[in-house]
């Protein structure tokens, strides 16, 4: 499918969906972070759709939000598309995990709790994937400061 | 060095000569000899941590081939090496790692850093909360050879470099270079290597 159509395809199921294709070859839909489960459902399980596969599951800082990035794609039809999900909360940041409709995005929820902070309501698992338990802090955000390990400039 | 005429007996028929120069000599052809062997079959330890050990690799291929100078016997091994090639960034997390393979290597062992990374955190010097800003924070370092990655030539050099280094050492005047190196004191050269 193209991108055209698989935007008159997601469109239809839900108001007021925020899509664009600004500075990207992919589509890229932004849902609240209330709709993600249920989009992503229906985004693996629509038919003539059929995203199957996650590729890529990347944490994002961008200063005042937060949020994750999820690239899809569908083996058998050969087309990708973008999901993007956003939060304000910085202090205590939870978004629902989608690690039972893309199994890959186990390790990858951990890793970015890991680095962001960011909790994943209905993980199976959640904690720390590469730095030491101990650790305090995010080391992947803006506001990241350690003293003792960086020279800040 | 030697026996001083002073200290002998009066009853010692003789004279002693001191024999200085003459074990000077000795140690120095010595010397000669034992650097000569261990400058010309130094075996490296592979410590690549990213991609700066492709151009090690590279080194090792038949193109460029470090063998010419004796490096060919690469070992997995610390315990079988001589010269770590620290080939790559070195984390926070690596950097005990490194230190437990040093230890481990037999003396005389020589540390070789390769690329900015390993010399001084490189692109991670800023704003990185897991790189460590040069391996000789861990381990003391013998020659350091600049680049990002340097090129198969100009680690071939630095590695040239470290054999004419170990070829003015001196058995006498060597000084272990981790011995204070844990507490900050810079170890000072014997006028020799200086």
């Amino acid at each position: 499918m193209t991108n055209q159509e698989i935007q008159e395809t997601i469109s239809k199921w839900k108001e007021g969906l925020e899509f664009s294709e600004e500075e990207s070859e992919f589509l890229n839909l932004t849902v609240d972070k209330e709709d993600l489960r249920e989009i992503s459902k229906k985004l693996r399980d629509t038919p003539e759709l059929d995203f199957d596969y996650m590729f890529c599951l990347t944490g994002i800082d961008w200063g005042e939000e937060m949020g994750v990035i999820y690239h899809l794609e569908s083996i058998d039809k050969n087309h990708c598309m973008v999901l993007k999900v956003k939060t304000s909360d910085r202090v205590n940041p939870v978004l629902d995990t989608v690690s039972d409709i893309w199994r890959t995005a186990e390790f990858h929820e951990m890793e970015v709790f890991d680095f962001f902070g960011i909790r994943f309501a209905g993980h199976p698992n959640m904690k720390r994937l590469f730095l030491p338990p101990e650790w305090e802090g995010y080391p992947l955000r803006k506001d990241y400061e350690d003293e003792v390990n960086m020279i800040i400039k | 060095m030697g026996v001083e005429n002073q200290k002998l007996g009066k009853d010692f028929p003789g004279r002693v000569i001191p024999a200085g120069n003459g074990a000077n000599i000795v140690i120095t052809s010595l010397d000669k000899v034992i650097n000569w062997g261990r400058s010309n079959s130094l075996w490296p330890l592979y410590f690549g941590t990213s991609c700066c050990a492709i151009e090690m690799m590279q080194t090792g291929a038949a193109r460029h081939d470090w063998s010419r100078f004796g490096f060919e016997v690469a070992r997995p091994s610390p315990r079988q090496a001589d010269l770590i090639i620290i080939a790559g960034t070195i984390v926070n997390k690596m950097a005990p790692v490194l230190r437990r393979l040093y230890d481990q290597m037999a003396e005389p062992k020589y540390v070789l850093a390769m690329g900015a990374c390993a010399i001084s955190g490189g692109p991670f010097y800023y704003n990185s909360y897991s790189v460590v800003k040069g391996a000789d924070h861990v381990i003391p370092v013998d020659v350091y050879v600049p680049g990002c990655p340097p090129r198969p030539e100009a680690l071939l050099d630095g590695m040239l470099i470290l054999q004419e280094k170990i070829r003015k050492e001196n058995r006498l005047k060597k000084k272990n270079p981790i011995d204070g190196f844990d507490t900050g004191e810079i170890p000072t050269l014997p006028d020799s290597e200086q």
